[in-house]
């Protein structure tokens, strides 16, 4: 920080670059083995080949609980933020008897571990006699990611400005016509990068599914069963899918929010 | 019971906290009130209390003999302009201003004529495409009001909305809030704690103190005749003058001062410009009291200056006078511009 | 104003029903559960009885792998913290213009599957994996190093890996509040950049090294994939117990007997650092 001191910031910029390069070398390393030939160890990698997308995109088990995952993460995004808005909302406006305790077991799943969480949930199951489906594992999922859903909302609520919805019902507009032209529109950056984080999770969620699941696998338990028969390079291939889908996502989120602004500006 | 709004001992209390002890009002049709006073003193909370958006602890209020405290904010014909403007940041300046009458479900061609027309009034007709975000403060300012007139509000309540302006610009806005308000003949209550501004755009100003109305009356009325030594020493600058009264005669150290009030202490409120160089104002039939005082300070305000004069006894005051004043000498005012205040 | 109170009602009810209904049915169901019992014929008993925590109590085994689990949690803090750290420290102060886009190249690793990344390094540490045929190839072993894979050793890398991110926002956020005067004026009072880092910086930062620390902790201790993929029998850590009570071993009193155990160890640890959180942040 001191301008006589140069030492200091080469040797800072030297750690954060090996920090960098620790956060982002299994990514690389899984990216590159997928176009391995010989599997999925063996330094230096030779023989490129596109066989083990091949063999990924035959697999029509894989693309099922791809399927499976997908919907059971599109039903979770519009559960948990059906419940995390309007939980975020009381927590955030109303005083309540309990709400302390509501906002305690609302946040909980977040610092729990899943696994606590899947067999609480696999007890209820059990207890009500349902059978375990997919249904199970959404119902699972929405409870969970509630807890996410609900902070990030929350965190939005707080920024916008009451003062908007006292001038809207000032102007005459009734409780629901402020939450549609004032509320919603104000929170949109942050329901769409809520949904968009729910859905992620939801993809990849493993220690709840894990105890709710039946006979339908989701995709993170589709490959936790082949992993545990042993890797091949067909498991690079699809993580390398999921990473470049987790990539688009990001920066799905980002240009949403980057255009909201600028359309502002310009319209 | 003819009154336009008529508040009945409203009172707002924060579990222990008094905000508002028990305030009775009477506001006329057309009429342009202030609520003046320092934070604190309940202004902006009575404001809010007319608006809606905040529930009296007693009291009722009544706007043409319709009770007001049930209706939630949105059911009221009242309309605010916030102290932050609120302007949606996501709604063009054109649908900020119609607002209030798509909420309502206004016809599309009598909402746009009825929107052009507010903002013409308001000289922001160039500006229905801009954004909030694209606009200047005191723009933003005239937005606000638009959007609060063009609903046709049969009250509208303004909470401090030239304390973010520039003292220039807000000189200016104040004569365009006068003149508009003439204009669209709206009744209008303004909050402010800016006493001058206060004094310089209303019909009547109602000062608060510590949620109790301290004074209420024209501009000219309040600041004339103080209540008492609050009202005078808030209101513009204000010589508190101690004083003993024996049979009609003000007994002050420096001077005696014939006066009509019951005998004992009293305090006297002697506004600064009310005293003069004996020399200048020798005029027949007016009844002068006269006293020696020495200059100890003198500010400089371009067309007058403050100076600070010590009395035989030590006393000092304040005197506005025009022009340079040397060391000291005769001074005088008025035995009537000497006002009895209450005591507290 | 009854009307608001209504609405009020309206929008509170739906939240409040489903989180009783799926949130604290069940963990009051895992509470009883872990008070019942099985018969010889595996079936549930529901009758009151401790005999689940005596056994807890009295097994060895369970107090040897919370143990463990809370040294792989304690060891993934603090590796987690000396990277995240002085990264964070590097963003706030360093990173100048580039500042946005490495923020945000912390942040990408999070949003990419849990999954993905513990298989990565999977393939990294295996026998035939990355690491050692890279050491074998560059002649710096003549053979695989076997304590790479299933050990805590890559228990602990895999799940650095994942919460390195979590430790660095936090401490950001809390950088980020330091008003750059704050610095300016230490430095002007004499104090060199070390004293300026140990007295002024490190001091308000911590509540959020604190609750990037709880956060990194607690999921790290409640892990139980990490484990089951990257480490052997010498690695098993408290949430394994429980997966394996409710899967292989099916004794359902007796693992939420242990989940039960584990949600009360996490309510206090989170309990004790948010009221240090509290106190730091006054302070």
């Amino acid at each position: 920080m001191k301008a006589g001191n140069r030492a200091l910031p080469a040797l800072s910029t030297a750690y954060a670059a090996a920090a960098y390069a620790f956060l982002y070398l299994p990514i690389v390393v899984l990216v590159v083995y997928s176009f391995n030939r010989d599997g999925v160890g063996g330094f230096p990698p030779q023989h490129w080949t596109l066989d083990w997308y091949r063999t990924l995109f035959d697999d029509s088990a894989m693309w099922t609980s791809v399927g499976n995952s997908a919907m059971v993460a599109l039903c979770t995004v519009v559960l948990s933020m059906l419940i995390g808005f309007p939980a975020a909302y009381a927590l955030d406006r109303y005083s309540f008897p309990g709400k302390a305790a509501f906002q305690r077991l609302v946040l909980l799943p977040l610092i729990v571990p899943g696994v606590i969480t899947g067999i609480s949930l696999l007890l209820l199951t059990v207890s009500s006699g349902f059978h375990l489906s997919l249904v199970t594992v959404i119902l699972g999922h929405s409870t969970a990611l509630t807890a996410v859903a609900a902070t990030e909302i929350f965190a939005g609520l707080a920024k916008l400005d009451r003062s908007l919805e006292e001038a809207s019902a000032d102007l005459g507009a009734t409780g629901i016509q402020t939450l549609t032209r004032i509320v919603l529109p104000g929170l949109r950056t942050s329901l769409l990068g809520t949904a968009l984080l729910i859905f992620t999770l939801s993809m990849d969620e493993i220690a709840v599914t894990f105890f709710l699941i039946g006979r339908e696998n989701t995709l993170p338990l589709e490959i936790w069963s082949r992993l545990r028969r042993g890797a091949t390079p067909e498991m690079n291939a699809i993580a390398t899918l999921i990473f470049l889908f987790s990539v688009i996502t990001i920066f799905l989120s980002q240009w949403l929010m980057t255009s909201e602004k600028t359309e502002i500006i310009n319209r | 019971m003819s009154n336009f709004l008529r508040l009945e001992n409203v009172s707002k209390r924060f579990g222990e906290h008094t905000v508002l002890a028990s305030i009775s009002l009477e506001v006329e049709r057309g009429e342009f009130l202030t609520l003046l006073g320092e934070s604190g003193s309940g202004k902006t909370t009575l404001l809010r209390i007319l608006a809606g958006f905040e529930e009296a602890t007693g009291g009722r209020i009544f706007l043409e003999d319709e009770q007001l405290d049930a209706l939630p904010p949105h059911r009221r014909p009242i309309h605010t302009v916030f102290q932050s403007y609120a302007l949606f940041p996501h709604m063009s300046v054109f649908d900020n201003v119609a607002y209030g009458l798509r909420v309502r479900g206004c016809a599309r061609d009598e909402m746009t004529a009825r929107v052009e027309e507010a903002l013409k009034k308001v000289h922001m007709e160039g500006f229905s495409k801009h954004f909030p975000r694209q606009i200047s403060g005191g723009q933003k300012q005239r937005v606000a009001l638009a959007r609060a007139l063009v609903n046709r509000p049969r009250l509208l309540l303004l909470d401090e909305p030239l304390s973010a302006l520039d003292a220039n610009l807000r000189f200016e806005m104040q004569r365009e809030l006068k003149v508009l308000q003439r204009e669209v003949g709206i009744t209008f209550i303004f909050v402010t704690h800016d006493q001058s501004e206060a004094l310089a755009i209303s019909d009547r100003v109602v000062l608060l103190r510590h949620g109790k109305v301290e004074q209420c009356g024209t501009p000219r009325s309040i600041y004339s005749t103080p209540r008492t030594a609050y009202s005078a020493s808030f209101l513009g600058k204000s010589n508190l003058v101690q004083g003993t009264v024996l049979d009609g005669v003000a007994d002050c150290a420096d001077f005696s001062v014939p006066v009509n009030v019951a005998d004992g202490a009293v305090t006297f409120s002697l506004r600064p410009e009310c005293i003069a160089p004996v020399t200048e104002t020798a005029q027949a039939g007016e009844q002068l009291v006269p006293f020696v005082a020495e200059v100890v300070a003198e500010q400089f305000h371009g067309a007058d200056s403050l100076l600070t004069l010590r009395c035989a006894s030590g006393t000092e005051l304040s005197a506005r006078v025009a022009g340079p004043r040397g060391n000291g000498g005769w001074f005088a005012f008025r035995a009537q511009d000497l006002v009895p205040l209450e005591q507290e | 104003m009854a009307r608001s109170r209504l609405s009020a009602w309206l929008v509170t009810l739906p939240p409040f029903a489903w989180i009783a209904l799926f949130l604290f049915t069940p963990y009051c169901l895992l509470f009883c559960y872990s008070f019942w019992s099985l018969d010889a014929g595996q079936q549930v008993v529901h009758h009151l009885t401790l005999a689940n925590y005596l056994h807890l109590l009295q097994t060895p085994l369970y107090l040897t792998v919370i143990l463990r689990s809370m040294r792989i949690a304690f060891s993934v803090v603090l590796l987690s913290l000396l990277i995240g750290y002085p990264l964070a420290c590097f963003l706030v102060f360093q990173a100048g213009k580039y500042r946005r886009i490495l923020y945000q190249a912390v942040i990408i690793p999070l949003w990419i599957s849990y999954l993905v990344r513990a298989y990565a390094w999977k393939v990294i540490f295996g026998n035939e994996g990355v690491m050692n045929t890279l050491l074998l190839w560059c002649h710096a072993t003549r053979h695989p190093l076997g304590f790479l894979l299933y050990s805590p050793f890559a228990v602990i890398v895999t799940l650095t890996h994942i919460y390195v991110p979590f430790v660095v926002l936090p401490v950001v956020a809390a950088l980020e509040k330091i008003p750059p005067e704050l610095l300016e004026s230490s430095s002007d009072l004499g104090a060199t950049a070390w004293q300026t880092f140990t007295r002024v910086i490190l001091p308000l930062s911590l509540p959020g090294v604190l609750s990037g620390a709880t956060f990194a902790f607690l999921l790290s201790f409640g892990d139980f994939l990490a484990p089951l993929l990257l480490g052997g029998p010498s690695s098993v850590m408290i949430a394994n117990i429980v997966a394996n009570l409710f899967g292989a071993d099916y004794n359902w009193p007796l693992g939420a007997a242990v989940a039960v155990l584990i949600l009360v160890m996490v309510l206090v640890i989170l309990t004790i650092t948010q009221r240090l959180e509290r106190r730091w942040r006054v302070a």
